[in-house]
This record gives structure tokens, sequence and C-alpha cells, in this order.
């Protein structure tokens, strides 16, 4: 078995605005099962990072434990990471934004981890607007263990062994904006055409931005009767909306059909140009977006595309009224202001 | 990028699509292995290199000379087309050392002969002349001994080899080399008569032979008859081949001490480098064109001014310069070349002075014509308004039926892998024809397509891509290599040099076999290949299908390998521009739609030799 990637690559492969090519993003060689979806998510976050320039070392990567937070080892490699412990990404995520809110954050996790034994601190990242973009590689069974039913398996799903999976899933999406996350979506590993833009869109947005990404495990789930099978995720997909990012403020060119077209502008002036496929859903309404999701799910569809996006509250270090310097950048001088800002301190609380 | 999901496709699926590819045909595959398919004779390169790197050399050298007939030689000497061929030079810069290479399995072969025909060869009761002993008339007489012809080969020379023998100076090629190569051959039981020039092809004709190939090549060099002072200088002017085979059969024994070569060619510079072994001081090329465009190979121009030779160009000859009866040098013109907007060349002169340079002998290497005087025009042989004989360019017959031309004979001076892939096209032209069967009508080449697959994600060829840098030849001493003219310059790789060069082939003939009922469209294969060959997408005219590829397929000389229509409706296309045969997209397969398979090409011989070769002990 290869172990590692040739160092040739096509000689026209092209630049972007710092220089590099693609691989400057790419990680080692993917020790996963071959056809993991796992891998193809990993592939849209380089491109993704490539597409946009971004220096690779403002970017840091933190997981937990599976197959799914194995993969930060085979995505930018030049970039930071932390391999944390079961479902406990959030907490490492949460120190290092405190720490240095320049960064972009990628907390990757797989279902087993932010849905079983990670669900509390899923749920209070979500509540805290951490500024971050968390993916669950999302294939309804823990693939590290040997392909057990995890929390997101759907009810009636097959196991390859043939037992049926007899409880009630975990809709992350929907628990993610019952929750009030400011930025949530979901794709499918096998799409990249939504996923890259959808990524973009994620680390762009000022808050908690959520992917929920169906990505087949093709050893323990990729069975006929499964519901994260690559052939039934194809049968029963649905796109709320095709989805372009736009880096920078254009004059529009398109003409969409009237009423069909929505932008969303992000804090910092990019925008996310959308033509809706999918009527009666409103990305900025939250009850719009909570009813498609339950309609979509009676009628056994995957609603994927981006579903809801808020960019009016606040962000962690917004609430906390955060220097606006990042921590790990204030010097000794700023940190320990001499004794006679201490007794100004102290007056104030008299 | 089309948009993939299921129920979009078929709403933007333009009417005009590729076929998919027809990888049955033989020539498809063939053409990813691009050394072997700009190889005249089609040598199996990438397999005979894995032999190689296993120090199977003797195997290796088996698997050359069932090709190309001489390996010894061409691994010193070919003109190597296949090396800017080489798909290493569109991923870095230097092709593999193929040539080289080939020359480290004849180095280090063992007992070849137990593996070659062995006689006395079963006659089929029929006979053949070949006319000329060059490397054209050898390669038939390799092919044909087996089947049972008797043959009888004509030269006027005292062995064996052509111009291999008379022209390739021995610095370069020694003679013991080319000798156990033409002997190879000969040992088959040909009937040789030497020193004997053919005077009249009609009196062949009338020698009771099935078939008579002409392998003359192309002996005569062009003069500058009409330059002023040619003739009173005649003495110290002298034809480069003429000289070069008088140098070789030792009649030639030293040369002045200023000469001046006229050409740019590889004549020109074995002529130059003759020159500096046999006395020869101050020699000086001088050549019409601009250096970078000289006719001679890049490896050959070094060589030359590595051996203190100048390289005079852009200079154009006006007259042989006497003095007293004696020549004293030459007089030229200065020129710049000049470009019009298609690019052709135009030599337009300088306005500065003519140039005088001092020589006391002149070998002029401008070029080589064919002649033959010796074929009669009334015996069904028709020549073409330049004087050469009209011969079919697939059968080789010419428009006498009997009659069948290769070589440099055929289609004027080429080098010695086109004589040996003319030879083998000619011999089967000879065999069907002596069958009485149709000369059109050829054999299909022999291919085979194995799976390379040796449990999971283990190939059984080497897949990992080295970065190395092509490693230089090592040469003799300056010192030494001048002094004796049959002191080979270069040294060949030693064996450890040799394997680390073998690690720099990719393996072209390992490859990639698609099976669209087997893939789930997981994409892995796509994400993994490094060279970013391999992209799904919506079928399209073929202009359109290779702009919308991840890297788009510039090089049109690559073909594109489409798949039929998936299950999303769209359908994979690999550009095979660059593919490294890594192996990668196959080992993350999920399904095994990919596999890398070897797939072997030997072109149609009349032998037909069967390969690959039985396994020998080493
Ligand atoms: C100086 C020089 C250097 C070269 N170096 C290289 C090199 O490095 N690599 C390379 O690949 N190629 C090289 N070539 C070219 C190569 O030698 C020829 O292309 C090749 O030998 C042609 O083979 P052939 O079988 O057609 O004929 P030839 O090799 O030309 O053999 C023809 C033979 O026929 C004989 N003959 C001709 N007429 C008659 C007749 N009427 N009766 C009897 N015998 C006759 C001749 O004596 C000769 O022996 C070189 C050529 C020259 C001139
Ligand atoms: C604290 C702790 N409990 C249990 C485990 C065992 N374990 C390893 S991976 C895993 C499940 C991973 O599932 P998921 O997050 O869906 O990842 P996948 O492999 O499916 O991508 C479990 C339970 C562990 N490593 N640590
Ligand atoms: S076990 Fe499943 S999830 Fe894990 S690498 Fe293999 S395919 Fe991917
Ligand atoms: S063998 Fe496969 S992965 Fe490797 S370069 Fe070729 S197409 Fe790409
Ligand atoms: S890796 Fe195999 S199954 Fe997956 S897309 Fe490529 S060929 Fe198809
Ligand atoms: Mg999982």
């Amino acid at each position: 078995m290869s172990y590692l990637k040739p160092l040739f690559r096509h000689p026209k492969l092209p630049k972007n605005k710092l220089g590099y090519t693609q691989k400057e993003y790419e990680g080692s060689l993917s020790t996963l099962c071959a056809g993991c979806g796992h891998d193809s998510i990993s592939a849209a976050i380089v491109q993704a990072c490539f597409e946009m320039s971004v220096e690779p070392h403002k970017v840091a990567k933190i997981s937990g434990i599976g197959c799914s937070s194995k993969t930060p080892t085979y995505f930018l490699g030049n970039s930071h990471g932390f391999n944390s412990v079961h479902g406990r990404m959030p907490s490492v995520a949460t120190g290092a934004s405190m720490a240095n809110k320049d960064m972009v954050y990628f907390g990757v996790s797989g279902d087993g981890d932010s849905a079983s034994i990670g669900m509390g601190q899923f749920v209070h990242v979500i509540r805290r607007n951490l500024n971050m973009v968390y993916i669950v590689m999302n294939n309804g069974c823990y693939g590290l263990t040997k392909g057990q039913d995890s929390a997101t398996a759907d009810q009636g799903s097959r196991s390859k062994a043939g037992s049926v999976n007899p409880f009630q899933a975990i809709d992350l999406a929907s628990l993610a904006i019952e929750l009030g996350a400011t930025f949530v979506a979901q794709s499918f590993s096998g799409d990249k055409q939504q996923l890259v833009p959808l990524i973009k869109a994620a680390m762009h947005h000022k808050g908690f931005a959520f992917l929920n990404v169906i990505s087949p495990c093709v050893t323990f789930n990729n069975n006929p009767g499964s519901t994260k099978s690559y052939d039934y995720v194809r049968e029963h997909i649905e796109a709320t909306s095709t989805l372009d990012f736009v880096p920078e403020m254009p004059e529009i060119k398109t003409n969409y059909e009237k009423g069909k077209s929505t932008r969303v502008a992000m804090h910092d002036g990019t925008l996310i140009q959308l033509n809706k496929l999918a009527t009666d859903w409103n990305p900025e309404d939250r009850v719009s977006v909570a009813n498609a999701l339950q309609h979509a799910r009676t009628k056994n569809e995957i609603l994927t595309g981006l579903l809801y996006v808020n960019t009016e509250w606040k962000d962690l270090h917004g609430t906390l009224s955060t220097c606006s310097t990042p921590l790990n950048k204030l010097k000794e001088a700023e940190l320990c202001p001499g004794t006679e800002a201490l007794k100004e301190i102290n007056a104030g609380y008299r | 990028m089309p948009f993939f999901i299921k129920n979009q496709v078929s709403d933007i699926k333009p009417i005009l699509t590729m076929k998919p590819t027809n990888t049955k045909d033989p020539e498809y595959y063939h053409k990813v292995v691009d050394c072997q398919y700009a190889c005249p004779a089609h040598t199996p390169v990438p397999e005979y290199i894995r032999l190689i790197a296993a120090e199977r050399f003797t195997e290796a050298y088996m698997v050359n000379w069932e090709s190309n007939v001489f390996p010894g030689v061409l691994g010193r000497t070919c003109d190597r087309p296949c090396e800017p061929a080489c798909r290493r030079v569109r991923v870095e810069e230097e092709p593999v050392a193929i040539c080289r290479l080939k020359r480290v399995a004849a180095d280090n072969k063992g007992d070849v002969k137990q593996h070659m025909p062995q006689g006395p060869l079963p006659s089929n009761g029929k006979k053949i002349a070949l006319i000329g002993g060059g490397p054209a008339s050898l390669t038939v007489a390799r092919d044909l001994a087996p089947l049972g012809y008797e043959i009888h080969l004509f030269d006027e020379q005292k062995a064996g080899g052509g111009m291999m023998r008379s022209q390739i100076p021995s610095f370069r090629l020694p003679e013991e080399v080319l000798n156990e190569e033409v002997n190879f051959i000969l040992d088959l039981g040909i009937h040789t008569q030497f020193l004997t020039y053919v005077k009249s092809l009609k009196d062949v004709l009338e020698g009771g032979y099935d078939a008579v190939f002409v392998g003359t090549g192309a002996p005569k060099g062009r003069d500058l008859p009409k330059l002023p002072g040619r003739k009173e200088a005649d003495k110290n002017i002298h034809i480069g081949i003429e000289w070069l085979a008088g140098v070789a059969f030792e009649h030639t024994k030293s040369i002045a001490q200023k000469v001046i070569v006229l050409g740019g060619g590889n004549t020109a510079m074995d002529c130059c480098r003759t020159s500096r072994r046999l006395g020869g001081k101050e020699v000086k090329v001088v050549v019409r064109s601009p250096f970078d465009e000289m006719k001679a190979s890049p490896w050959e121009k070094e060589d030359a001014l590595h051996e203190d030779i100048n390289i005079i160009d852009n200079h154009v000859p006006l007259s042989f310069e006497v003095k007293d009866g004696k020549l004293i040098g030459m007089k030229f013109q200065k020129v710049k070349p000049v470009y019009d907007e298609n690019g052709k060349r135009q030599l337009l002169p300088t306005e500065e002075d003519d140039v005088f340079i001092e020589a006391d002998e002149v070998l002029i290497a401008i070029g080589q014509e064919n002649s033959f005087p010796w074929i009669e025009r009334n015996i069904g042989l028709e020549f073409d308004q330049w004087g050469m004989p009209v011969v079919d360019e697939t059968t080789f017959q010419s428009t006498n039926p009997k009659v069948f031309f290769g070589g440099d004979s055929a289609f004027g001076p080429k080098n010695v892998i086109t004589a040996v892939a003319h030879g083998h096209h000619a011999a089967v032209s000879i065999h069907l024809f002596c069958e009485g069967l149709d000369v059109y009508d050829r054999p299909s080449p022999y291919t085979n397509l194995v799976s390379q697959k040796m449990g999971i994600h283990e190939w059984s060829y080497d897949s990992s891509v080295a970065i190395d840098q092509r490693y230089i030849v090592p040469q003799a001493k300056k010192s030494q290599t001048l002094k004796d003219r049959k002191k080979e310059v270069e040294l060949g790789f030693d064996i450890a040099t040799a394997y680390k060069e073998t690690q720099r082939c990719l393996n072209c003939d390992a490859q990639t076999v698609f099976t669209e009922d087997r893939c789930i469209e997981c994409d892995a294969c796509m994400d993994v290949c490094p060279t970013s060959c391999i992209t799904f997408t919506v079928n399209a005219e073929e202009p359109e299908l290779r702009q919308n590829l991840l890297v788009p397929a510039e090089n049109l000389t690559q073909d594109l390998l489409v798949s039929k229509e998936l299950k999303t409706g769209r359908v994979m296309v690999k550009d095979e521009d660059v593919c490294l045969h890594c192996g990668l997209c196959a080992e993350r397969c999920p399904t095994s739609a990919w596999d890398m398979q070897k797939f072997l090409y030997n072109t149609t011989k009349a032998n037909q030799m069967i390969t690959p070769l039985p396994l020998i002990e080493k």
C-alpha cells in the first residue's frame, strides 16, 4: 500500500492569490478506508481553503475521536491541529478561540463524537455562538469502532449485519436550529459542487457555523437498507437552493427568476447568492427552516444546502466584550497595568 | 463545472458527447506507453527497465533483442526518439535515460544465445536475397531465418553491419559489441557474400530467389561541386562518410592539424571527433544554421564541445581558398536567421565582412543521398521524380512485387532503429508474399493486459514515484580517449546507478483500467490523484470536455479515457497526459472499479516470437 503521495503535480495546476497551488493545502495520504465519504469532505475543505486563498498558518483544525476526527491529518498539512478527546473538541476549540480570535477554526467531528458522547459540548458551543466552522461527517455509525449504529442512524435503517435500528434518530440540523445556531447547512460528501461554497460561506460567518455532511461509511454502512449509503442518499437528496459564495461585492450580473433569488450579506461584506429550489422557505426565518426540515423528513427527503443563517447575533467574543487584540498577543504592559490601575479598579467596587 | 444532483443532470446534458473510449483497440493503451509508442520498433521499454531493476539482465536483453535486434549497439548509439517522448518530461525536466539503461542490459547479460532460435533450422524450401548487410537486411534475416528461408546476403564491405560498421566510430561503438550482435544473426545459417558489390538487380532476380530485399542504405555523401576551389583543392577535401569509412577500415590513419568540418548533423560530429583522434589539433565545425537548430543530437554536440572542438554557426561556405596549389582555408559569409510568421527560417546575410578560416583539410558532412546505379529501370520497378524507388509505406513492397525495400534505401537516410523497424515490416510482407497471401492483410500486434493486483492495495510493480533527477553516464578521461580512436568514451552506468535510474521510470504500461459498472461515484480516485487526471463530469464534445476537467487537458497529443455514462448521469474522464501510474486511484477505489493492468504490446513480426519470455535462472 502506498503511504506517501507522489510529489509531482499537474504542471498546469492553477495558483491562488497567495501564489500557492492546491498542493500547499493538502495533508498526508489518507489511511481511511478506500472510498470513505470523509475523504471527499477533506478534499472539499482543501479546495475551499485554496480558492479562498486562506493563509494555512492562520487555520486551526480541532477534532475529537473517530474516523472523521482523524481526517485533519489528511487536509491542511501546513495548518495547526489538535486531535482531542472523544466528544471534547468544542472545549478545546473554545479555549483556542479565546486565546486567539484571529484564526479560522475548523472543528471536525463525527455523528458519534457529537450526537452521543459529545452531545453536551455540542449543545453548549452552539449556545455560546463560538466563531468556528463545526463539521459533522455524518455516516450514521461509529466507523472507527467497527460500525455500531450511532444516534443519527435513522429508525428502521438496516445495518450491514442485518439488524434494524429501533431508535429514533437525532436530527443534528434541526437540533442546531432549535438551539439557535446562527449558520446551519446540510450537504453530502458526494456533492462538492454544493459543499465547497457552503464551507466558504461558513468560514466567513462570524459565529457558529454548523455543517452536517452526510458521508457514507463504505465499509460498515453502505449496504442496501442503510439510509446513509451512497445510493440511498443520492436517491433522496433535495437541495434547498443552488448557491454561490461571492467573496467580493459584485455587480449583479445574473438574472434569477423573480422571487427565487436571495442574497445574504455576511459581516465582512461577502455575499451568499442563493437560487432557491425549495418554496416556502426563507433562510433567514427560523420557523420556515424548521418547517422545511420537518416536511422533508416526512417525505423521506434529505434537505441539503444552506438552511439557516443569522448575521445579527453576536459571537462569543462579542458577547463577552473581549478586547480587540487576541489575548495571546497582549504583552506584559497591557496585562499588568500596575498598582495604580489596580487601585482604581478596586476603588470602583467600593 | 456542471452541477450533478440526480435530477438536474439531464436538464443540462449537451446533446453531442464523446463516445466511450474503445480500449480494445490495441493502439489506445499502446499510446499511453509514450516511449514504446515513439520507438519505431515499439520496444516494450518499461518491461525491460523493470527487468534491469530486478537485475535480470539476460531477460532484459532478450526483450530488447526481440524488438530491436541490436540492444548493445542501440544502447550506445540510438537516436532515442523515445526519450523526448518520455512521460517524465511532462512532470519534470529530464526523461528516463532509456537508451543508457538498454546498454546496462547488454553489458551485464548472461548467456543470451541459448534463448535465440537454434540452428540448424528446418528449411521451408524458399530462397531470399538480401542486398546490403546493414541493420535493415540483418533484421529481415533474423525474422525470416527461423521460418526456414534460405537467406543469401550480399554486401560490398568485408563484414556485416552496414554503416554501423563503416560510419559509427569505434569510440562510440566498439567493434566487439557490433560483431557479437551481427554474429547472433549470421549464426542462424545466413549465406553471406561479402566483398561483393551487386551490379545488377536483374541478375539477382534471375537467380531464382522467391523474393529480394534491398537494404543498401543511402551510401552517397553530398558534395559541394560548384564551390570555387573545389577541384584545385581536391586532394585535401573529403566526403565525410567516405572518409569515416576509410578510417573504420583503416585506409585512413591520420589527418592534418587544422581541419574544417562542414555541416551540422551527427556525421559532422563524428567527423570532427574522429579528426581529433587522428591528429587534428584545431578542429572547427562550420555550420549554416544557428547552434540550437543544428541537426546533431544535443548530446553529440556536447561531446564535441567537450573535446575542444569549435562550433561556428551561421556561416555559409563561399569558397575553398588555394595558394600555390594547396588548400589554405575557406571563406564564409556570415548570416543570421530570420523567421516569418509561420516560423519558417531564412538565413539572411549580415552586412559583416566575409570570414576566412584557415584549414589544411576539409571534411564535407552536409548530408547523404540514395543512389541506385545498379538497379535497371526496365524491370518493372518504378522510380519517382527524385530518383527514389516507389515503395509502399505499409508493406515496403516496390512496384515489382518480388522486390522489397527497407532502411535508408526505402525513404532516405534515417537511423538504425528505423532500419530495424522497416526490416520487421518487410519481413512480414516477404513471408506473406512467399506464402501466396495478401501483403496488406497483416496480422495484428500481440497484446496482453494483466492485472497487477497482488492482494489488497499491493501491486506487482513498484508503484512509488521517485523524484530523483536523471543520472549522468560517466565518461572515460579525455586524455585517454583522444589518444586512441577505439577507446570507448562512455563507460555506461554501474549497476547501482542503473538501479536508481530505473526507479525514475513511471511504468506507463501499468494501465489504469476502468470498469464503470463497479463505480459508486465516491470521488475518491478524483480526490487522491496527485496529478489531477481524473474528473467526473457531464459528457460533452471533446474540445469542451477537455476544458471542463479539473485541470484543462490542453495536450492534444494525449487521449482522454471516457467511460460510459454512470448512475448519476456523469461520465468519468481521465486525461492520460500526466498520469504517474502511481496506482493511487486504484488503491483508494472501494470497489476496484480502477485496476492497474500491465499492457504488453509486441508489433507483428514474421517469426511472431512469443513474449513474455519464460523466466530464466540468473
Ligand atoms: C556518420 C554516421 C553516423 C551515424 N550514426 C548513427 C547513430 O549514432 N545512430 C543511428 O541510429 N544511426 C546512425 N547513423 C545512420 C545509420 O547508420 C543508418 O541509418 C543505418 O545504418 C541504415 O541502415 P540500412 O540497413 O538501411 O543500411 P546501411 O547501414 O547503410 O547498410 C547498407 C549496406 O549496403 C551495402 N551496399 C550498398 N549498395 C550495395 C550494392 N549495390 N551491393 C552490395 N552492397 C551494397 C553498403 O556497403 C552497406 O554495408 C549514422 C550515419 C552516419 C553516416
Ligand atoms: C471516551 C471514549 N469512549 C469511547 C471511545 C471509543 N470510540 C472510538 S471512536 C467512537 C465512535 C466514533 O464515531 P463517529 O464520531 O461517528 O466517527 P466515525 O468513525 O463514524 O467517523 C467510539 C465510541 C473512545 N475512543 N473514547
Ligand atoms: S470505517 Fe467507515 S468511516 Fe471509517 S474510514 Fe472506513 S469507510 Fe470511513
Ligand atoms: S495512477 Fe491513478 S492516481 Fe496515479 S496519477 Fe494515474 S490516474 Fe492519478
Ligand atoms: S474511487 Fe472507484 S468507486 Fe469511487 S469514484 Fe473512483 S472509480 Fe468510482
Ligand atoms: Mg460516524
